[in-house]
Formats: C-alpha cells, sequence, structure tokens
C-alpha cells in the first residue's frame, strides 16, 4: 500500500513538472514608449522588461521598472521619474492577461502567429483593462513576441502640467519585443 | 482492492488539480529575483547647489548646464536703492558632467571680479535595498581673484590672488520631502589682510531642502566658522530659500546675508548681519543643454 500511495505521489508530481515545459520568459524585454507632438518627440527606451508566457494556458505576463526607462535628456528622464510616473511610489508597471485561443500558437514550428492578448495594466497605481494584438514569430529556434498598443496617460492618472502641454501628447505609444527562451 | 485504488485515484487527482491552480498564480514571480535590489537614489537636492553652497548632488553625464547666480544689494538700502533692486552681482558659470559621479565647472563672479573652478565627486551614492545610507561628495576648488592689489607699489605675487577650497560633502535623501546634508570644509587663502588673519579656516556647512510638492521645495543653508576664525567684521552666512522647477529651468529664489557665490567669498567674505537688515535677494537659473547622448541614443542604435 504505501508503494502505490509513493508511485502515486511520483506520477503526481511528474505530470505537474510537464507543465512547466510549457512556459517561455525573458529578463531582457524592449519597451519603448513614444510621445509625438508638432512640438517635441519623447521617446523612452527600457530593455529590462520581464515577460512570461504559458502555452498551454495562454497566460501572459509582464513587468518593468519605471528607473529603468532611458531617455535622451537627462533631465527629461528626472522629470519622468519624479514628476511623471512616481517612480519612487510606483517602481513597477505589471500586465497580466491571457492570449486567445493559446493553442493555436506552436511556439516549436516556424511561422507567423498573429494573436489577440487581453488583461490589465497596472502603472502608477491605477489598473485598467487593456486589449491589444500581437504576433509571435518563430523562425528557426528563434522565438520572438512584438505587440504595440496606445495608453492615455491621464487614464493612469499621469498629469501633465499646462505650462508643457504642447510637448507630451495627451497618448503615448507603446510598443514591446520580447526574446523569449524556454523556462 | 477497487476501493483502495479508487483512494488513490482520488488523491492523485487532488494533487494534479493543486499544481494547476498554483500555476495560474503569479507567472514572474518564477523568474523574478527576489532579493532586493540595490537602487541608487536620486535627487535628494533639485540642483547641483543648495543655494550658495554645493549639494550632494552632480549634474548628469554629458550635460552641459550653464547657472546664473546673481544677488541684488541690500534690502535696507531703503526705497531709493529700490530695496537692493538697484545694484548687482552676478557669477556666470558652465557645470559639466564628465560621468555619473564625476563633474567639473567653471565660472566668473562679478564680485571682486572672481574667477573659479571646481571638481567634484561622487565617492559614495546613496542607495536602498543594501547600499550606503548617505551620498559623499568631495568637492576641490580653487579661486582667483581679479582685482587690482590694494598696493600697488609693493611686491604683489601672482599667487596671492589665489585661495582653495576642500569640502566633503555627506548627505542623505531622508524621504521624498526631506534631505538634510553637512558640508565639513577647510578654505585656504594665499594671502590675508593682516597677521592676525588666518589663511587657513575650517567651517561646517548645514543644508536641508523640504519638498512641498512636485515641483516647489523651500532650502536653508548656513555655514559655521568660529568667530575668532573669521577676520574681524565678518559674519557666517545663512541663506532661506525656494526651489520652483518649470520644464527645462530650475529656478531658486532666496535671501541671503552673503554676496558670496563660491566657497571661499560666501565663508570668509561674508559682512552682513540679518538682523540689520543686511539682506540681499538673489536668484540661481539653471539652463541644462545634453551634450552627449546616452548610448542607447546615439547615431547607429536603432530605438524604434
Amino acid at each position: 500500500m504505501k508503494k502505490q500511495f509513493i508511485l502515486a505521489l511520483f506520477l503526481a508530481l511528474f505530470l505537474n513538472s510537464v507543465n512547466a515545459q510549457d512556459r517561455y520568459f525573458t529578463r531582457g524585454a524592449k519597451v519603448v514608449f513614444v510621445s509625438e507632438t508638432p512640438l517635441e518627440k519623447i521617446v523612452g527606451t527600457n530593455s529590462q522588461g520581464t515577460n512570461v508566457y504559458d502555452t498551454k494556458t495562454g497566460q501572459f505576463e509582464f513587468a518593468v521598472l519605471m528607473k529603468s526607462f532611458v531617455f535622451e535628456k537627462a533631465l527629461l528622464e528626472e522629470h519622468f521619474n519624479e514628476n511623471y510616473v512616481e517612480s519612487s511610489k510606483y517602481p513597477k508597471s505589471t500586465f497580466k492577461g491571457m492570449v486567445e485561443d493559446p493553442s493555436k500558437v506552436n511556439l516549436t514550428k516556424d511561422g507567423i502567429y498573429p494573436v489577440k492578448i487581453k488583461g490589465q495594466l497596472t502603472m502608477h497605481g491605477v489598473t485598467k483593462d487593456v486589449a491589444t494584438e500581437g504576433v509571435f514569430e518563430v523562425k528557426g529556434g528563434k522565438i520572438i513576441g512584438k505587440s504595440n498598443f496606445i495608453i492615455t496617460l491621464a487614464d493612469y492618472k499621469i498629469e501633465i502640467p499646462s505650462l508643457v502641454k504642447d510637448k507630451i501628447s495627451k497618448d503615448v505609444k507603446i510598443s514591446v519585443i520580447s526574446d523569449y527562451q524556454k523556462m | 482492492m477497487l476501493q483502495i485504488q479508487f483512494r488513490y485515484l482520488l488523491f492523485l487527482s487532488f494533487i494534479f488539480s493543486y499544481s494547476q491552480v498554483s500555476a495560474q498564480m503569479d507567472l514572474l514571480s518564477a523568474i523574478e529575483d527576489s532579493t532586493p535590489q540595490k537602487e541608487f537614489v536620486t535627487n535628494s537636492f533639485k540642483s547641483t547647489r543648495v543655494i550658495a553652497g554645493q549639494s550632494i548632488e552632480n549634474v548628469g553625464a554629458g550635460v552641459l548646464d550653464f547657472r546664473i547666480l546673481h544677488r541684488f544689494g541690500r534690502v535696507n538700502e531703503g526705497a531709493y536703492g529700490a530695496y537692493g533692486l538697484d545694484n548687482a552681482t552676478i557669477r556666470l558659470g558652465l557645470d559639466y558632467g564628465i560621468s555619473k559621479r564625476f563633474m567639473i565647472g567653471i565660472g566668473r563672479s562679478s564680485y571682486k571680479k572672481e574667477v573659479d573652478a571646481f571638481a567634484k565627486y561622487k565617492l559614495f551614492w546613496q542607495a536602498n535595498g543594501g547600499g550606503s545610507p548617505v551620498t559623499v561628495t568631495l568637492l576641490s576648488s580653487a579661486v582667483r581673484e581679479g582685482i587690482d592689489f590694494s598696493e600697488p607699489g609693493r611686491e604683489n605675487y601672482n599667487t596671492s590672488r589665489y585661495s582653495y577650497s576642500f569640502q566633503m560633502l555627506i548627505g542623505r535623501k531622508f524621504s521624498e520631502a526631506f534631505t538634510f546634508q553637512i558640508a565639513p570644509t577647510l578654505i585656504h587663502r594665499n594671502l590675508v589682510k593682516t597677521a592676525e588673519d588666518k589663511n587657513d579656516i575650517y567651517s561646517m556647512g548645514f543644508g536641508t531642502r523640504i519638498k512641498l510638492t512636485k515641483r516647489f521645495a523651500l532650502t536653508a543653508e548656513y555655514f559655521f566658522t568660529n568667530p575668532n576664525d573669521l577676520d574681524e567684521g565678518y559674519k557666517n552666512p545663512f541663506a532661506v530659500g525656494v526651489d520652483i522647477e518649470t520644464g527645462g529651468h530650475v529656478f531658486q529664489l532666496h535671501f541671503t546675508n552673503s554676496l558670496g557665490m563660491n566657497d571661499k567669498e560666501l565663508i570668509t567674505g561674508t559682512t552682513g548681519v540679518w538682523g540689520d537688515g543686511d539682506v540681499h535677494f538673489g536668484f540661481n537659473i539653471s539652463r541644462v543643454f545634453t551634450l552627449s547622448k546616452p548610448k542607447e541614443f546615439r547615431k547607429g542604435n536603432k530605438i524604434e
């Protein structure tokens, strides 16, 4: 009886470990955001995003440290952290969502797989529903995930002072590129 | 037999479903480093100066900071002197960040036609998550007085014009709202007026910033030197002010009893007495230019 019990336990654990094989991740995802107005174009880039994708469940999670965004002008970077996103109060922004129809995506086979992703983006202490499209590109063992979406700064309580309202756009374009490894 | 098998099946399915449930929880925690990351503290002071004296902060790497320091005359000059606005002394200067920790600067003051140059190095940088509790910045500067010698008849040396100052700025950003620094200082003046006056003077500076809103802060600065060490009739400098931030400029407005805009003049050259109304209104303006872009933005690197 004891032997059977131990066998059952091992079986359960084995079945559990198979799950981890379905996960892909990166710790160097590139996140770029662009604010463009006729007066000024502001670009912030971050190459330390963390991203995990579970091909079985479709779970898709993303996190970026706000302080890791680099700007062309040091003063802009300082203002971004101190006055706009207040990175000391809200150090991380996260996205937690699901890829629709994950079974249609086969990351072991070369191909281009367009997907729809739905989830919640938490930034500056505010959580909002976000729905966007992305694409997984698989070629010769390399797996790249890309997605673009637009967010409205006011939705996340990020204030633009009237003095600079013509230099910062109300909507910001965000693009994400992840180069995945198997977990 | 059947009963026992069923029990095991139940147990198996329970374990299996449990592992599925835990998988639904945070995926990111599986890859994220749970150890606290060391994070350097930034923006303890809004500017590289507290008011007239230097702060623990440096200018960014590759950034050129054009600084105008302006002091008006004394408020007790009354209405005829427009409460000091009729008189003005200015220091124009350029600060440049060679790296995140090392900056240099040069400037010229209209008061006594002094040219000063300094080098400033951040030795220890306050960090959260297991770093230094304070920022320690070392400062070394030299000043050359440009006005004509008071006695052109005697033999005057070029070296007599020079003074040097050395500071170890130690400061800590206690919270978003409050920063405090101390500044042990040594001033060496090559030439002093009388034999009783000291060539080497030790002083202790205190500087603070209290941030009231995202763009507005109160500042205060005081240098204490033993009155016996200062020349006869000279006082300790004390200033209070506000920092206002707008886009690319930082405005520092203040009241001070000193016209000194470099360390030597500030600490050893102050004659004003606050109680007598020998108070000057002054302001500092700072405008930054990015001379050297961060590597992510240099030509050849595609961002978008």
